[in-house]
């Protein structure tokens, strides 16, 4: 598509997307989001960047094969599910740190099932972006 | 036939094998040897009868345990699988030498060892089922070993598909046994005070089992397979198609006999198969010409008969079954792998071509004839001991004992004129027509042939090594009672021994007159109709037939033909199932539908109207798109924030795919055969659809809430997953599995999606 708004447009719309799913992402556990959502947003945004620019520009912004990311992605929530073996508990049993933790105050909670959640990210982005770029490439 | 590897290529030393067949050989015999020894230390204890015993849970819900027992029976097949297995390794190493699969054969040879060794050491039916299974699907690989011949992998497929249709059957049989009886052991089933022959599905369990056994057995009519599955290296038939896994049948037989024998119905049915199966073996071993089918279809009498023993609770019906199963396994695996020898070293197995192999192939010859004496049941061979309890046993039969009788003389008379022709045509005697002068073969190819053909002769002898020891326990565990075991050669002139005198004499006659005997025989088989090999043939392209004839019309490759499938399915299923089970509603339950939400189902119905009745494809997107967004609005007004963002996000993506694909194509043409009817048809099939789905919709949403669950989420989802976001706090903590699962799907499906569109299709067709 060759048009000078859109595509200037898109640019600056890609960035405030993927911050925004990041932000989706992170706060998921406690506010409405999450990774299923901040994946879905990601796409939308190099979507969007793809449409004005052309899939050549999508892989360059993705900078990993697709296929790659879906990939990574799996293997991260297969391992966020595996570390809780290590102490012993179950397959996908949650293992939290908290730190700076006080009486009052649990602090920043980090826990695997937040690197589950960024697992399930990185399929659904790859996994919607790569189905996106072949059908841009092939069509 | 070709021989399998070009002779006199290979060099005598072993150095030229590669690093990974040598791996395979050490841990393949290691294996075998430590089984070796191991049961030969429990002999004395199991022969006292005392078991050895090992139990471990593995899906106790379903009963099934890795149960372990070692008595008498397992001892004997034990013991011929691990020592067989010992000098089939070895052949084996001298056979394939650098043949670049040998490291795989080793493998696969040592995998088929162990499933054999579970398969008659399991307690469990379940766990014997499934180590049956592995002898069919390592038997299935080891037949299409050279698989790069059409014959062979034709021959490994049917001998999968018999087999494993057989095991099938047996599944069920064995899962009926073990509910009938109450116990999946089949220690308890045998000694279970009350007797499954009276059970009211006697006749079904027996039945189905009987095909398990009978399809591993290679009984008729299912019995072509075996001779088929000689497409596999020779020592592979020694082990697999001679010595062990076409015993399983017999072993099963041998195994259930206390429980599921002594009817009416078991004695019949083995009688009739196993003496059909033994004499028309027998005469088509006399027709062939080639060595190696020569002895497939002996291993089918052999099977035969003794399947006819089985079928008496006789004692010396069993006694006769086990000593010829121990004769059988000594000289067939011996002449298997001195056949192997010869096809190695001259190029050919037709015995037509051979003649006085002794001056070349001195010791394979020996073994070779001292085997095929054993076979003929000659004194003082312990084929000859085997024989003559046959017969005493066919005599002492009190049901149709001349049926058995006359069975087992034709057999035996065929396997005596056989031998003759092996001993005084192939090897001691008879006119050669190869050019090539063969030199014997290595050491680690004579070493099986000839220990197992001088056991042969050794036990003969000396029959006391096995009777207490080996014969006597698994005699007692197939009676399910005591008894005592004493095996001789001579026993004085009796029935038996007359019997043997005729069997000689018309052996003897056969022999002299083989020409004539194996025309007299093709002649009658050109007049039978053809069973077997025929009706597995039509049966199989029958199966195709349907099959491509049912996926022409279902799968017609209009998305139209497949959405009407769909949609006409799902309205007829549940309109059947909501006619049987109404849904009660009562609709003061409802929720109030607010303003806002009204609004929005307007819009949605406006849209859906536009969607349906658009001629643009791009206009009937966005319709769709609006009633995506229509939903999703709809969960915010109720508060689902997360499901919400999602199916607008999914709404949104869905219409650009969308788009990007359509906006390529042209605008709609007419579809062919549309017309007022198509589109009434397809319009009623939409509305069918619809008014279900509100029914079921509804239906839901009005009965009443069971909260146990929701009340446990939201308990526990800050308390125990420092989360407030109940719906993600299910998704990556509670139900994380199921996420886990979803995300699979969705990776899988991009990836299904990606390789499709990169898929190129040449201009000639997708396979090119």
């Amino acid at each position: 598509m060759n048009s000078l708004i859109f595509s200037t447009i898109s640019r600056l719309l890609v960035g405030l997307m993927l911050l925004f799913s990041v932000f989706l992402l992170w706060r998921g556990h406690n506010e409405p989001g999450g990774g299923f959502i901040g994946g879905l947003v990601a796409a939308a945004g190099i979507i969007v960047y793809g449409l004005a620019e052309g899939p050549a520009m999508m892989r360059k912004l993705l900078r990993v094969n697709p296929r790659t990311l879906v990939l990574i992605g799996l293997l991260t929530a297969i391992v966020a599910g595996l570390l809780p073996l290590l102490q012993g508990s179950a397959f996908l049993t949650g293992m939290w740190l908290f730190i700076g933790a006080t009486d009052f105050d649990k602090g920043l909670a980090l826990g695997t099932p937040l690197i589950f959640d960024i697992g399930v990210y990185l399929v659904v982005v790859g996994g919607v972006a790569g189905m996106v770029i072949a059908l841009e490439e092939e069509l | 036939m070709p021989a399998e590897t070009k002779p006199h290529t290979d060099p005598e030393a072993t150095q030229g094998i590669g690093s990974a067949a040598k791996t395979a050989f050490a841990c393949a015999l290691t294996t075998a040897i430590l089984f070796f020894i191991a049961y030969i230390s429990q002999i004395s204890a199991i022969s006292s009868g005392t078991p050895w015993v090992f139990n471990a849970e593995w899906v106790p819900r379903l009963g099934v345990e890795l149960a372990f027992r070692l008595d008498g029976l397992a001892l004997l097949f034990g013991l011929l699988i691990s020592g067989i297995g010992i000098l089939v390794f070895v052949y084996s190493f001298g056979y394939f030498k650098t043949h670049q699969s040998h490291a795989r054969l080793q493998w696969l040879l040592l995998s088929f060892m162990l499933a054999m060794i579970g398969l008659v050491s399991s307690d469990n039916i379940i766990l014997l089922f499934i180590f049956w299974e592995l002898t069919t699907i390592t038997s299935f690989l080891l037949v299409g070993f050279d698989h790069e011949s059409s014959k062979a992998r034709r021959s490994a497929l049917q001998a999968l598909l018999i087999t494993g249709g057989g095991g099938l059957c047996l599944l069920v049989g064995l899962i009926m046994l073990g509910q009938a009886s109450d116990s999946y052991l089949l220690s308890e089933i045998i000694a279970s005070e009350s007797p499954i022959t009276e059970h009211a599905h006697y006749p079904i369990i027996l039945t189905l089992i009987l095909i398990g056994a009978f399809t591993k057995s290679a009984q008729f009519p299912f019995h072509f397979w075996l001779p088929n599955a000689m497409a596999a290296p020779s020592p592979v038939s020694a082990y697999l198609h001679s010595a062990t896994m076409v015993k399983a049948g017999i072993y099963l037989m041998m195994r259930l006999q206390p429980s599921l024998g002594g009817t009416e119905e078991w004695f019949y049915a083995l009688s009739i198969t196993g003496g059909i199966t033994a004499v028309w073996s027998s005469m088509m071993a006399l027709r062939q010409t080639d060595m190696k089918l020569v002895l497939a279809w002996t291993t089918v009498m052999a099977l035969g008969t003794l399947t006819m023993f089985l079928a008496s609770d006789l004692r010396i019906a069993a006694l006769a079954a086990v000593t010829f199963l121990i004769v059988h396994a000594f000289y067939k695996c011996a002449l298997f792998l001195a056949i192997g020898n010869v096809d190695k070293r001259t190029g050919t197995r037709e015995y037509d071509k051979l003649g006085t192999l002794i001056k070349h192939l001195p010791i394979t010859s020996v073994a070779a004839v001292l085997a095929a004496l054993s076979m003929a049941g000659l004194p003082p061979f312990i084929g000859f001991i085997g024989k003559e309890l046959k017969y005493e046993s066919a005599l002492a039969i009190a049901d149709q004992p001349w049926l058995i009788v006359a069975a087992a003389v034709a057999a035996n008379a065929m396997m005596v004129a056989i031998a003759l022709t092996f001993v005084f045509r192939v090897f001691l005697g008879g006119q050669s027509t190869i050019t090539r002068k063969p030199r014997e073969a290595s050491i680690l190819m004579l070493i099986g042939p000839l220990l197992l053909a001088v056991l042969g002769l050794a036990t003969g002898i000396f029959p006391d090594l096995l009777a207490k020891s080996i014969i006597q326990p698994a005699v007692i565990d197939i009676l399910g009672a005591p008894t005592e075991v004493k095996l001789s050669l001579w026993h004085g002139i009796n029935g038996p021994l007359i019997l043997s005198v005729i069997t000689v004499a018309i052996g003897a006659l056969l022999f002299f007159k083989l020409t004539v005997v194996s025309r007299a025989i093709n002649n009658l088989v050109e007049k039978l109709p053809m069973l077997g090999d025929t009706t597995y043939e039509k049966l199989l392209n029958g199966i195709q037939w349907l099959a491509t004839g049912l996926t022409n019309r279902l799968q017609t490759g209009s998305l139209t033909h497949y959405l009407t499938i769909v949609f006409s399915a799902f309205v007829i299923a549940v309109a059947v199932a909501l006619v049987y089970q109404p849904v009660e509603m009562d609709f003061r339950n409802l929720t109030p539908v607010t303003p806002l939400a009204a609004l929005v189902v307007v819009l949605m119905i406006g849209a859906a109207i536009v969607a349906a009745f658009s001629d643009k494809r791009l206009l009937s997107i966005c319709a769709l798109g609006i009633i995506g967004s229509g939903v999703a609005v709809l969960f915010l007004v109720y508060g689902a924030i997360d499901v919400a963002i999602t199916q607008l996000m999914v709404e949104t993506l869905f219409v650009v795919l969308i788009a990007t694909v359509l906006i390529k194509l042209p605008r709609f043409p007419k579809l062919q055969g549309s017309g007022k009817a198509r589109d009434f048809r397809d319009g009623m099939i939409a509305i069918a659809a619809g008014i279900v789905m509100t029914i079921i919709t509804l239906g839901v949403s009005l009965a009443p809430l069971d909260l146990t669950v929701t009340q446990f989420f939201e308990e526990n989802s800050l308390a125990k997953a420092y989360g407030r976001n109940i719906v993600n706090v299910i998704l990556v903590d509670f139900r994380a599995l199921d996420t886990l699962g979803e995300v699979a799907v969705v990776a899988t499906a991009a990836m299904a999606v990606i390789a499709l569109l990169k898929v190129r299709v040449h201009p000639q067709g997708p396979h090119s």
